[in-house]
């Protein structure tokens, strides 16, 4: 696979460190779609393999929220990662590439769903894991991994007001509790504590 | 690609030139045919799919976000659950793609046992695949006799990791333990007897005239469709695109063995059956050419950062007492980056993303279910077939609700 070509093509990919032999390049959100159409139609890579949303905490500032795509040549047998990053922290939006890949139909709609990122000129951009009133993004680092309260889904009629969903309880769960940053092995405590263990202490 | 509501006053009917009446049919979440808990909404003309919406998410359990709080090997088990039909292969794959970021490069021996585990589970999955397959078009008697194989690797999954179907046999740089003594032989042995009842298999469904009646022609994908639609695995080389994982990013040593990729040509019902029998001999022939070559050795790399020290050296030895309580506690120190990596796993490509910042524990796991993208396509696939078709292709498909939904 000749890179270099697809870099002269495509002159706003900037390279980005890859430690896995794949090469990657970060994206700007305005030319995704333009990438992933010269991708397909000049490059061979026929398949949209993968797009993971991220969160890179809420100190990143405008550039949370973001996607990485990863494309699959069936001919030349290589991937390519794309990184895009959103520019708003409060309404992240990137531009949809169903139009060139039908896989990214539901692969973004997972990715809205679980991490709120709209995408533009999407069909019909609907949650798909969670149900269809939920009103979190659960994957968000915000977001406590114990859960949040919600109504329940629709389909339990004449429940509303009487139940709901509320956080699962963690205390002494095998999830890593927020004394992950402390300095010292002993403040480490390796099962979680009620209401303590959120991902955001992770970082 | 046109996506609609449910809204369907005659005038819409009328308007695409149909004039029966359209109705809304629940497909599951709970029926015999979806294999699991999915749900398709179908709008009918009479017998015939004009549309078609799967709804999924009824198995999610939020993994991705579980990941992000425990350490890497804790998160192998919670890999069984993924696709537990093929619980080892998933977990090899986590494994590999940790491995993968953490640059470490794992010993022959643990190689081999990872191929050998990883096509048994295929066996396995494809097994229990076209049994649900067989039963799908009405013969309840290939159930049975691929449910007799099935039994025998459970067996053999049991002396191996002690669980019939939660495996959590792979760790970060090698396994749980080597393998029990005489366990080879056992695998040989179920190899041995395996060929003829495969082709008793073969035999009893393959040419009966039901079945061909109800699965040759029927759920057509082109290669463009497969590979629009992110189709990987037995699905896109039963549309006659050559890609298996295994030889053109081969990863565990593959491009050392000998196989053959079984490829369809009409990418139909039928070709996905007869791609899937042809997988299970090429995976005897994977095994038994890696069981003649297992060479000797450790299977856990020598690296104490990574894995666990012996148990009985943990008791007696001050140092490796701390190696041991550092790692349970803290996890392997992952350095900082990404890596993503994809296994040719019994239904598709089972892809991992991790993104490290450091430390034991992962900041960003995504998994690439091949089941998700699988039933996406079903949205195209199913429309303009009748009714009873939707079962067929249903089963010739081959998914795992735990992995589409995760």
């Amino acid at each position: 696979m000749n890179f270099e070509k697809l870099l002269a093509e495509l002159k706003f990919l900037v390279a980005r460190p890859s430690r896995d032999g794949i090469v990657a390049y970060d994206c700007p959100r305005a030319n995704l779609l333009k990438a992933a159409q010269t991708l397909r139609d000049n490059f061979e890579f026929q398949s949209l393999s993968d797009i993971a949303s991220i969160d890179m905490g809420e100190d990143a500032g405008n550039r949370r929220f973001g996607a990485v795509y990863h494309f699959f040549s069936h001919t030349k047998k290589c991937y390519v990662r794309l990184v895009v990053m959103c520019d708003s922290q409060e309404e992240p939006v990137l531009p949809s590439i169903t139009p060139v890949y039908k896989s990214a139909d539901w692969l973004e709609r997972e990715a809205f769903d679980l991490m709120g990122i709209v995408f533009e000129n999407h069909p019909s951009l609907r949650r798909i894991l969670m149900w269809d009133n939920y009103p979190w993004h659960p994957l968000r680092k915000d977001f406590p991994l114990a859960g949040k309260e919600s109504p329940l889904p629709e389909t339990f009629a004449g429940n509303e007001g009487v139940t709901k969903v509320i956080p699962a309880p963690e205390n002494g769960g095998p999830f890593h509790s927020p004394s992950c940053g402390a300095k010292f092995v002993s403040e480490r405590e390796p099962r979680s504590l009620d209401g303590q263990c959120s991902a955001i202490d992770n970082i | 690609m046109e996506q609609k509501e449910f809204t369907y006053p005659e005038a819409a009917a009328l308007a695409e030139g149909r004039v029966g009446e359209k109705m809304v049919l629940n497909l599951g979440p709970s029926h015999p045919a979806t294999h699991g808990v999915l749900r398709l909404k179908l709008e009918l003309d009479g017998d015939l799919i004009t549309r078609c919406d799967p709804m999924v998410g009824y198995l999610h359990r939020g993994q991705e976000k579980i990941a992000e709080n425990m350490t890497y090997n804790q998160f192998i088990p919670f890999t069984d659950r993924l696709d537990y039909l093929a619980p080892l292969s998933n977990n090899i794959a986590f494994a590999q793609c940790v491995e993968k970021l953490a640059g470490l490069e794992i010993t022959d021996r643990c190689k081999a046992i990872r191929v050998i585990c990883c096509e048994l589970s295929r066996i396995a999955s494809h097994l229990v695949g076209l049994a649900a397959y067989g039963m799908d078009a009405g013969s309840t008697t290939v159930f049975m006799y691929c449910f007799t194989q099935r039994e025998k690797l459970c067996t053999l999954f049991e002396q191996l990791t002690g669980a019939r179907m939660t495996s959590s046999y792979a760790r970060i740089g090698g396994l749980a333990r080597d393998i029990p003594e005489g366990w080879l032989g056992n695998v040989n042995s179920f190899a041995n007897q395996f060929l003829p009842a495969l082709d008793e298999i073969d035999n009893l469904i393959t040419r009966n005239k039901i079945f061909m009646d109800r699965a040759v022609g029927i759920g057509v994908i082109t290669p463009e469709q497969a590979m629009q639609w992110g189709l990987t695995g037995a699905n896109l080389r039963a549309s006659g695109v050559a890609t298996d994982l295994r030889k053109d990013v081969p990863y565990l040593g593959y491009n050392n063995y000998e196989f053959d990729v079984a490829i369809g040509v009409h990418g139909d019902c039928y070709d996905r059956w007869l791609v899937r029998i042809e997988e299970m001999r090429q995976s005897i022939r994977i095994i038994r050419q890696a069981i003649e070559k297992m060479p000797e050795g450790n299977v856990n790399i020598n690296n104490k950062m990574f894995t666990l020290p012996q148990k009985d050296k943990v008791l007696r030895n001050m140092e490796d007492l701390i190696n041991n309580f550092v790692l349970i506690t803290q996890g392997p120190d992952i350095p900082k980056g990404e890596a993503y990596f994809e296994a040719d796993n019994p239904k598709g490509a089972l892809g991992f993303y991790v993104m490290s910042k450091g430390g034991g524990v992962p900041y960003r796991v995504k998994v690439r279910s091949p089941s998700f993208l699988s039933l996406s396509a079903l949205q195209e696939i199913l429309p303009g077939h009748h009714m009873s078709d939707a079962v067929i292709i249903l089963g010739s498909l081959d998914f795992v609700l735990g992995e589409c939904d995760r």
